[in-house]
């Protein structure tokens, strides 16, 4: 390939973000605009008795005020499920619907009952606060496992129980029986706490119907427009989708939050049509705590068995998923596709079950946050393996090397299949943990660490090894699985006459990089300049189709969806050049940006074949003229990018306070495209994962009141909260797709958690604590401390 | 209520009528369509609206309009110098340093007031300097590294300059 | 986020200030660098009728020394009071306090005054000014009275201001000569506000304590001073044995607040060991 595809070129996007000029949904301005504001129930439970909307009508400014009544009126449907997950016994899951504004009962803290249109945001504002509403209050229900205690209220009068659906996975004999005969079973309990995503752009969405050309346009901070384009129209307001067009421009983070179709668009796009002007809603940071979908709240009991050498004999796994209120589009595969199929991790574990159960509660509904769900399982199997290490005296790195996958390439070696229904592509696991080790000086920290301990210091040192699954899907793969749509990519590569190249892709980019990465694609394929192409995404009208961003897929299958043109590209533009040097076809080579024919001087260069192409006076007979390719790429299967993360943490004695010292990294995410790039993904997402371990955690009351929805009460990661991250990698190359790469979006959030909180407890050992709940605060750490120490008073 | 204010920013005066309320953030995104300053949170936490005002780094979110009345302003737009770019904006993008964009003006903006109080800053002063500044992307990393090397480098052109 | 609709008046001295309050009534607020004030006004916590912009007051915007005493200007923002030579040579642990509050951002435009009218019970300024035994100056139309800080603070956001006054001037009595202090503090990891804040002040007299000063933040409702500790060490040689022992009295007698970021044990906890931290850095023992 040439010389720019693995380079880290600097960004082409940057200059706009750099100097203001990024254009993000709520900097545009449509004219004769009018602004939203959405009434938010403050109860978590609550009957809806009596709305009273008189006074909010009459103040000044307000264009019309509409009800959860004005919904059912219009016999809209909720905003729907895009995955189906079967009961155990085949039923299909309770889909209560999620209607744009409620008219029954509110479900959460941040239900929406009424929604004000005025002529400016303060007017809107100042009107909402006039709706009165008399709710009847009803019993409150926040944790999973509570949800399914007998007498808990109901969340949905039609689901009974709160079960969304029961799932397994597995071998559930064969688990249990090496559990039973294992040497040793190392068990834990694990909350894996709610998350609330935070991408610092707010949500914003302008709803725009157009009576002269009958056209629906929403401009909204989607991480895929056109799933939420196909959904709006398709499920929730019955729209010709042919009118429809959806705009995500500059989108200010992801992270999975952004993934959902949210009422709040259809419902935009619906009082657009109602008053026939376009109607802007931005959340307020206290809407996007409630709002916002969270990501994780498991709660887990795990048990891995092994035998006297340490060999992993079994897996056993049981969950409670709490999924909120409501179904989000993608909750449902969160934590069953997305977690309990990454069980095996990176071992030989011959028998693994996982049963599972998911729940609605009276809380935010949840989806995918950064890893969805493949955190959660990482996290299971890097606690208990650095527990049993632990427990059984064995070195915890050793421990992994003995139970690794041995090194396979995919290709003259056969992909891995697991016990838990996926193959991996390719793996060198101990390689990955050799290099970590190496980076962080292994045998030199553990004296550094006997030495602090005489000085009544607390060091300690935290691993996590971790696999996941990204290039998200093969599409018959996840259909077979319950997912309602193709997980494929598409990507048009229009050559233009002059050889400048626009290509539009389905992708969407919110900080990923895509300009800058695809253009390396394009021009290092091509041979052309970086600045003669051109990426275009996040708008359904100018973008053919596309399945946008997340589950760290955009190289793998979107990049690939480009690969696949370019070579449609080179492939047609070989018999213009052809034709034009009046060669055949196979005589020509293609190199630097022209076809020249081998062994001599005739070349062409791929701008000449590209006006030929418009301009077809002297043509092959028998060609269409033009150079445009649309390709659609449908994964063979998912990539597994996977790694070894290690931290060193100092825990202060006195406060129970902690500090990473270290954060290494040594990560495979397959062939890099653009390194600057690929470390940049990475350092996010330790970033995150260390937010997760030590400071993040919706705190609910038991009246459904979430304590901290705010950045005064919600801890996020800080400048001065984390240390320089030492990244390096191994490179195992993906064996089905043409790039080699596996993805890099999402592996820092999973490995970062355990390799964290291993590192405290490893430091805690002297005082014999085995588990802390994340995140682990300074006062959750100062009371493990306390107790050892009373027990050992006693 | 009105109230009359009159503000330079970037270099231009801006005589206007602003309602009381009309939070100076507001005042730059929606009259003045100076959209480059963010607004991230309502708590004066996040620092995505940080501008500067009379040499200081403020959060602009938490300004009224009327409270800006005779002050002098810098936003993002105003950085580049003939469409030159600061130093740290340079560095920003050589380094890596923004991935979404969004907490990026209010980053930049923050770090130019770092680099006045402190021209060479170590790693830990310059994390602890963007304490009030959140990013969700980066991990801070590149955003830390790129603020040092901006100071190294427009130490390094005091110097020769 | 909007606040609600309110009149604003932009005052051009105090006396004009003053004849605005008391013109508008109890409905009117004050507003100084509004780092406080604005939020709760955006949440609508807070809702008056007018405020009344000081921030433009330059004769309430100086740190001087006066016959032995530090005199702040009310409306003098933190990030001035961190920077200022005379406090950090004086009396650090005003400017260390000064130099903790929220971030750079914050500093710049939130003002001392401002913060002490608020009262906000895990504010930082409190504990330093009730170990320095500070005054502060209430001004109305007719008078101008002096209140020692320790009587200023009433409970949560709850101060002996009246509505028609003004805080004009906080004093600080200069300490003598081999005095050292300071203010350390255990942050709320989300808004960085004080869990425990300790500022400490110990004279050192001849190989003994003296003058001996602990005042908390964040713990309870109320900032307060530590008489426990401070008559626990007050004449004690300066060898510092009876430090560990004497920090065991923190938050004695006093109603610890416990929330989700710090319980009450553990907040008590903290007390002891942030005095302990802070007056073994003014005992040279740190």
């Amino acid at each position: 390939m040439a010389s720019v595809i693995g380079k880290s070129i600097k960004r082409v996007e940057d200059k706009r973000f750099l100097t203001g000029k990024g254009k993000y949904v709520d900097d545009m301005v449509l004219p004769d605009m009018t602004y939203a504001a959405i009434l938010r129930s403050h109860l978590a439970h609550a009957r809806i008795a009596n709305v009273d909307i008189t006074a909010a009508e009459n103040a000044p400014g307000v264009v019309a005020v509409f009800t959860g009544a004005d919904i059912v009126k219009a016999e809209i449907g909720g905003v729907p499920c895009g995955w189906q997950v079967d009961f155990k016994n085949g039923d299909t899951m309770k889909e209560p619907p999620h209607p744009l504004l409620v008219a029954d009962k509110v479900r959460f803290m941040g239900d929406a009952v009424a929604v004000v249109i005025a002529e400016s945001a303060a007017a809107a504002k100042d009107a909402v606060e006039l709706i009165m509403v008399d709710y009847e209050e009803l019993d409150v229900v926040v944790d999973g496992p509570d949800a399914l205690k007998d007498g808990a209220p109901l969340i949905h009068d039609d689901v009974p129980n709160n079960i969304c659906y029961d799932w397994e996975l597995g071998d559930q004999d064969a688990t249990d029986q090496a559990i039973e005969n294992a040497d040793h079973v190392t068990t834990l309990e694990f909350v894996n706490q709610r998350l609330i995503p935070n991408a610092i752009e707010p949500r914003s969405a302008i709803g725009h119907y157009e009576e002269a050309s009958d056209r629906y346009t929403l401009y909204t901070t989607s991480q895929n427009p056109h799933v939420i384009r196909l959904l709006m129209s398709a499920f929730v307001l019955g729209l010709p989708e042919h009118k429809v067009r959806i705009v995500s421009p500059d989108v200010g983070g992801g992270f999975g939050s952004k993934i959902p179709h949210y009422i709040e668009e259809a419902l935009m796009v619906w009082c657009s049509k109602q008053i026939k002007r376009p109607v802007k809603w931005t959340a307020e940071r206290n809407e996007s705590f409630m709002t916002d979908t969270h990501g994780r709240d498991h709660v887990s009991k795990a048990e891995m068995g092994f035998d006297s050498d340490g060999k992993i004999t079994g897996l056993r796994v049981k969950t409670v998923a709490n999924l909120g209120a409501y179904l989000s589009t993608f909750s449902t595969c969160v934590p069953t596709y997305l977690h309990g199929t990454l069980l095996q991790g990176l071992y030989t574990t011959p028998a693994i079950h996982i049963d599972l159960t998911a729940v609605f509660t009276n809380t935010t509904p949840v989806d995918a946050l950064r890893g969805a769900g493949r955190p959660e399982a990482t996290y299971l199997l890097e606690r208990l393996m650095d527990n049993a290490a632990r427990e059984m005296g064995v070195d915890p790195a050793e421990l992994r090397f003995k139970n690794f996958i041995p090194p396979f390439d995919g290709v003259s070696q056969p992909g891995y299949q697991t016990q838990v229904a996926l193959q991996y592509d390719s793996g060198n696991y101990e390689k990955v943990l050799n290099k970590a080790l190496e980076m962080v000086d292994y045998q030199e920290f553990r004296s550094q660490q006997s030495q602090a301990r005489t000085e009544g210091r607390l060091l300690g040192i935290g691993f996590s090894t971790y696999i996941e699954a990204c290039g998200i899907a093969p599409s018959a793969v996840v259909g077979s699985l319950g997912a309602r749509a193709g997980l494929f990519e598409s990507a048009q590569v229009r050559v233009q006459p002059t050889g400048k190249v626009s290509v539009f892709v389905g992708s969407h980019s919110h900080g990923q990089g895509h300009e800058t990465t695809f253009s390396q694609l394009v021009a290092g394929k091509l041979g052309i300049a970086m600045e003669d192409v051109d990426i275009v995404h996040g708008d359904t009208d100018s973008v053919s189709f596309g399945m946008g961003t997340y589950g760290s897929r955009s190289l793998a299958v979107g990049g690939t969806a480009i690969m696949n043109g370019l070579e449609k590209v080179l492939e047609k533009g070989a018999k213009i050049a052809a034709h034009k040097l009046e060669a055949a076809e196979e005589d020509l080579e293609y190199a630097n940006g022209q076809w020249t024919v081998k062994g001599s001087d005739k070349s062409i260069a791929f701008g000449d074949v590209a006006l030929t192409a418009y301009v077809p006076h002297d043509y092959p007979e028998g060609l269409e003229p033009g150079l445009d390719f649309t390709n659609f790429y449908d994964p063979t299967n998912f990539t597994f990018p996977f790694g070894a993360h290690i931290a060193i943490v100092e825990v202060d004695k006195d406060t129970g306070k902690i500090t990473i010292d270290r954060f290494v990294a040594c990560d495979d995410v397959g062939n890099v495209v653009n390194p600057m790039i690929v470390d940049g993904q990475l350092h996010g997402g330790i970033a995150h994962g260390i937010g997760q371990a030590l400071f993040e955690g919706a705190i609910y009351d038991e009246s459904g009141q979430l304590l901290n929805g705010s950045f005064m009460d919600y801890t996020m990661p800080r400048a001065d909260d984390l240390p320089m991250f030492e990244t390096d990698r191994t490179v195992t190359p993906c064996p089905h797709n043409p790039l080699g790469a596996k993805g890099a979006g999402e592996a820092g959030t999973i490995a970062a958690t355990p390799a964290v909180v291993n590192a405290v407890i490893d430091a805690l050992a002297p005082f014999g604590v085995t588990d802390i709940k994340m995140p682990l605060t300074p006062e959750r750490v100062w009371k493990a401390m306390q107790t050892q120490i009373k027990e050992a008073a006693l | 209520m009105s109230v009359p204010i009159s503000i330079t920013i970037n270099g231009k005066i801006y005589e206007s009528e602003v309602d009381s309320r009309l939070l100076l953030v507001q005042y730059l995104r929606e009259t003045l369509r100076l959209t480059g300053t963010h607004v991230g949170c309502d708590t004066s936490s996040c620092g995505a609206c940080t501008i500067i005002v009379d040499g200081k780094a403020i959060k602009s979110c938490t300004m009224l309009a009327a409270q800006a009345h005779g002050a002098t302003i810098i936003t993002i737009e105003g950085l580049a110098n003939n469409g030159a770019l600061h130093p740290l904006q340079e560095s920003f993008k050589e380094e890596h340093g923004l991935q979404c964009g969004f907490c990026t003006p209010g980053m930049i903006m923050t770090a130019l007031q770092l680099l006045e109080d402190n021209p060479q800053p170590s790693e830990a002063e310059i994390r602890h300097g963007l304490e009030g500044n959140y990013c969700r992307c980066t991990g801070y990393h590149n955003i830390v590294k790129a603020i040092y090397h901006a100071s190294r480098k427009m130490g390094k052109e005091v110097v020769h300059g | 986020m909007i606040p609600s609709e309110f009149e604003y008046f932009r005052a051009g001295s105090v006396k004009e200030a003053l004849e605005l309050l008391n013109e508008k009534g109890p409905d009117a607020k004050i507003l100084a660098g509004g780092h406080s004030l604005i939020p709760a006004m955006k949440l609508r916590f807070n809702n008056p009728g007018a405020l009344i912009d000081i921030g433009g007051i330059s004769e309430l915007n100086y740190i001087r020394e006066e016959n032995d005493v530090l005199a702040i200007g009310a409306a003098t923002t933190h990030a001035d009071l961190a920077a200022s030579g005379l406090l950090n040579s004086s009396l650090p642990m005003l400017a260390e306090t000064a130099a903790t509050i929220g971030d750079i951002q914050v500093r710049n435009k939130g003002t001392i005054g401002g913060s002490l009218a608020h009262a906000d019970p895990a504010a930082d300024w409190p504990a330093a000014l009730l170990a320095a035994e500070a005054e502060v100056i209430i001004t109305s139309r007719s008078e101008s009275r002096v209140v020692a800080i320790a009587d200023f603070f009433q409970g949560l956001f709850t101060t002996d201001l009246g509505d028609a006054e003004l805080i004009t001037e906080i004093r600080v009595p200069l300490p003598p000569a081999n005095t050292r202090s300071t203010y350390l503090k255990f942050e709320q990891p989300a808004s960085r506000f004080a869990i425990v804040g300790c500022a400490a002040m110990v004279t050192r007299n001849n190989g003994s304590f003296g003058n001996v000063r602990v005042a908390f933040t964040g713990v309870s409702a109320s900032p307060f001073r530590d008489h426990g500790i401070e008559q626990a060490l007050e004449g004690q040689p300066a060898d510092g044995a009876q430090l560990h022992e004497a920090c065991k009295l923190a938050g004695n007698g006093v109603d610890v607040m416990g929330d989700h970021f710090a319980s009450k044990e553990y907040r008590t906890h903290l007390a002891v060991v942030f005095a302990e931290r802070a007056l073994k850095v003014v005992t040279g023992q740190g």
